[in-house]
């Protein structure tokens, strides 16, 4: 069996019940395969619905799949993100996984640098090369220097998703999820979010991302993976 | 004096007497500790000795020679009052000799003359919980006792040197009895504490208000509590005793006039007057032309 | 994926093999009230364990249990002490009390209920310190010195008492008394509630670097979700006395399977 295979998700079901909007059933994800290896990158691919987000959540275990297995690879061995104690999804957080949201979550008083550095300290990094290569980072993705020691509260939404950026590329972890890198960027930036993306490809990154983006998608995606909505 | 016939003898009844004893031979057992006791109502307030006499009065015998004293002084009022109240009530011997007492009651110091074995020692006691000042409740310091959590001891004598750059506790200094419980010595200066460990008589504490007796047992371990970089230290004068000359007991001040003309004299008025009759009579002795003193007078 | 083992959860992650702290079925009545029934888990070292819930729901009641204040009707707790295992409620008072006062920390949503009043800052944070036999008043005091520098207190204020403190001062002070023994384990009750947010904001950062650098476990009870979101690995969501859902709190966060968590969730403006 191929030991380049990073992810493989296996019958995955997700339904939604709202409880407090009197037990409204969504149908998200059904019976999803997915495999995707290292230094590939997959698009999700699909209409408003189809469930890419929730896929998306799911391999990072924020969402909980009602039935099915997603099997990363992590070490020597594998983690079924779907049904694994915390400490051990945690783990394939902090070592194997990297995961940029739509939008940053700003944590008070924690400066922009700080935020970048963090994943990397993690993962027991000096601290030299760790704010070395979140500095960087941050000039790649043009957050000028007078921002990099403020917490990121009050810069603008395409700041703090370049932030955020830079906090999913700066540990190189094996498998990188990411959700509308490219949302709030201008053409500039977006350049740099290819660049950063095919580099992680070249380095053996597995990338899983949406991209409403075409021509982004163009340049990075090796393949589309379809989802239609339920 | 002969005793009153119409008290029991040393006032309190005979049950009484055996209810502090067991109480006694318990704190005995396990020095240090406070014993619980029924307190009885005594002819004079708490805060007055009430806790002191009780442990005096149930273990006087009619053999027994009595000495009290108040601040190291017989002839204080207090010490007056008790004295004649045994006298009264038990009809017993009373003397200011340290030496010839069996069992002296003291107020707030340690006789400086030396005890010897078979010395039976009653110290007044107010509160008799060392750790009451930082901990009100009662079942707590309690359970500190029961589990030997004495951190807040040390607590205390920290906030005295971050405030005044040294221990500045100068009586009721706290003490750690056969190390295993922390005491409260009365509040004697801290000069004498040291005179409680490995001391030949037995020392009793009564406190009348508060219900507790607790003692320290002959040849038990007293070590005053400190920490390494300010170990305990006891109180020194610039002057000797202005009466005798004593240069290692505890003085009080004494106001001469309001010029601010003072003395300092031996707290201890037995230990003083001794002292200087012994001097007055090498001096009459010399007079008399007779031979030098013996050997035990002066330093070899 | 045929190639390689499939990773359970003992040999993953922080290398140890037991769990730091285990509740086992607690249940706790007040005549026929449960406050708190079948509460069931594991918390392992570095963890961070919120327990949410609106007020009854069991979460002050469960942490009582859990730190030995309060005697379970049912159920056992467990704590790993090295190799020893402490089954807590069966243990004698001086154990728990040994416990309390070197491996574990207990900070109070009141800082008032977990400090000395009547003593200076320094002798607060050098307490724990004597009570252990530290007999050498020039260390224990540079130790409190480093501390208040930890928690952002300004040194001079070493002599002053908590009365002298502001409350976000007093909370800050709470916790450098708790942490001075470097504890394995510390609960937490509201450590946040009624303070004013900047200086909430200034306590949570406070404790979240201080989880990570010293390897915390924590169980830390809040109703306040955006606390439990940035401090909390792992949330309980109690009601009734219930563990009604539990999981990673993000997930449990963004994705609540109960109706009880779910009405929580959207209870709060934005998370």
């Amino acid at each position: 069996m191929d030991e380049s295979l990073m992810i493989r998700v296996e019958g995955l079901f997700k339904r939604f019940t709202l409880h407090v909007q009197g037990g409204a059933v969504i149908e998200a994800l059904h019976d999803v395969d997915l495999a995707v290896g290292q230094g590939e990158c997959v698009a999700l691919h699909g209409p408003s619905g189809s469930g890419k987000s929730t896929l998306l959540r799911s391999l990072y275990a924020n969402y909980q799949p009602s039935r099915g297995k997603i099997l990363v690879r992590h070490g020597e061995g594998y983690v079924d993100m779907a049904s694994s104690a915390p400490r051990l999804v945690l783990a394939v957080r902090r070592e194997t996984m990297a995961y940029v949201s739509q939008f940053l979550r700003v944590i008070p008083r924690v400066s922009a640098l700080n935020l970048v550095t963090e994943p990397l300290l993690d993962l027991g990094a000096g601290e030299r090369e760790a704010l070395d290569r979140a500095k960087s980072l941050l000039t790649r993705l043009n957050i000028p220097e007078r921002l990099w020691g403020l917490a990121p509260a009050t810069f603008s939404g395409g700041e703090q998703q370049r932030v955020n950026l830079a906090r999913g590329f700066c540990a190189c972890k094996p498998v990188l999820l990411l959700d509308e890198p490219t949302a709030s960027l201008d053409a500039a930036n977006r350049n740099v979010v290819v660049d950063l993306i095919l580099e992680a490809k070249a380095q053996g990154q597995a990338v899983v991302g949406i991209f409403h983006d075409e021509p982004v998608r163009d340049a990075v995606a090796d393949r589309l993976f379809h989802l239609e909505a339920a | 004096m002969n005793r009153d016939p119409q008290y029991n003898f040393a006032y309190l009844d005979e049950q009484t007497k055996r209810m502090i004893r067991r109480a006694l031979l318990k704190a005995v057992a396990v020095p240090g500790y406070q014993v619980p006791f029924a307190s009885r109502e005594m002819p004079l307030p708490y805060g007055w000795g009430t806790g002191g006499i009780q442990v005096t009065a149930s273990i006087l015998t009619d053999q027994d020679t009595l000495k009290v004293i108040d601040q190291g002084s017989d002839d204080t009022t207090n010490a007056v009052s008790i004295r004649r109240f045994f006298q009264r009530t038990a009809g017993v011997e009373v003397t200011t000799a340290t030496d010839k007492a069996t069992v002296i009651q003291t107020r707030h110091r340690i006789p400086e003359h030396a005890l010897a074995e078979g010395q039976v020692l009653v110290y007044q006691v107010p509160i008799p919980e060392p750790l009451r000042f930082m901990e009100p409740r009662e079942t707590d310091t309690r359970t500190m006792h029961a589990l030997e959590e004495y951190g807040v001891m040390h607590v205390k004598l920290y906030e005295d040197i971050s405030l005044h750059g040294r221990i500045a506790t100068s009586y009721n200094y706290p003490v750690l009895v056969n190390d295993r419980h922390v005491m409260s010595p009365s509040p004697i200066p801290r000069f004498d504490n040291p005179k409680m460990h490995m001391n030949p008589a037995l020392q009793l504490f009564g406190a009348g208000r508060e219900q507790r007796v607790y003692a320290v047992p002959p040849y038990t371990s007293v070590k005053s509590l400190d920490f390494e970089d300010h170990p305990f230290s006891i109180d020194t004068w610039d002057e000797p005793c202005a009466l005798c000359g004593a240069s290692d007991t505890y003085l009080d001040e004494i106001i001469l006039d309001d010029g601010g003309a003072r003395m300092f004299v031996c707290s201890d008025s037995d230990h003083c007057s001794r002292r200087q009759a012994m001097a007055a009579g090498m001096d009459s002795d010399h007079r008399a032309g007779s031979p030098a003193p013996a050997a035990g007078t002066e330093a070899a | 994926m045929s190639a390689g083992p499939l990773i359970a959860a003992e040999g993953s992650g922080n290398g140890s093999a037991r769990p730091l702290l285990a509740a086992e079925s607690l249940s706790k009545w007040y005549g026929l009230r449960a406050a708190c029934r079948d509460v069931s888990f594991e918390l392992w070292p570095g963890e961070v364990l919120g327990v949410v819930g609106e007020s009854g729901s069991g979460k002050t009641t469960l942490l009582q249990l859990l730190s030995g204040r309060l005697t379970p009707c049912g159920g056992r707790v467990f704590y790993h002490d090295g190799d020893d295992v402490v089954d807590v409620h069966a243990a004698s008072e001086a154990t728990r009390r040994g416990l309390a006062r070197t491996q574990w920390g207990m900070v109070w949503q009141n800082p008032s209920d977990g400090l000395r009043l009547g003593a200076s800052a320094g002798a607060n944070i050098g307490e724990r310190l004597m009570a252990l036999g530290q007999r050498h008043y020039g260390n224990i005091r540079n130790t409190a010195v480093d501390w208040l520098r930890r928690v952002e207190i300004p040194e001079d204020r070493i002599d002053d008492p908590p009365a002298a403190f502001s409350g976000g001062m007093r909370q800050r002070l709470q916790i450098a008394r708790n942490l001075v023994t470097a504890p394995r384990l510390v609960f937490m009750d509201e450590p946040t509630g009624g303070l004013d947010v900047s200086v909430q904001a200034k306590l949570l950062d406070l404790i979240r670097s201080l989880v990570a650098r010293m390897n915390l476990a924590v169980v830390l009870v809040t109703h306040d979700l955006a606390v439990a979101r940035l401090l909390a690995h792992r949330l309980m969501v109690m009601q009734g006395g219930r563990v009604v859902e539990q999981g990673l709190t993000d997930r449990v966060l963004d994705d609540p399977l109960h109706p009880y968590s779910q009405l929580l969730v959207s209870s709060v403006p934005r998370v």
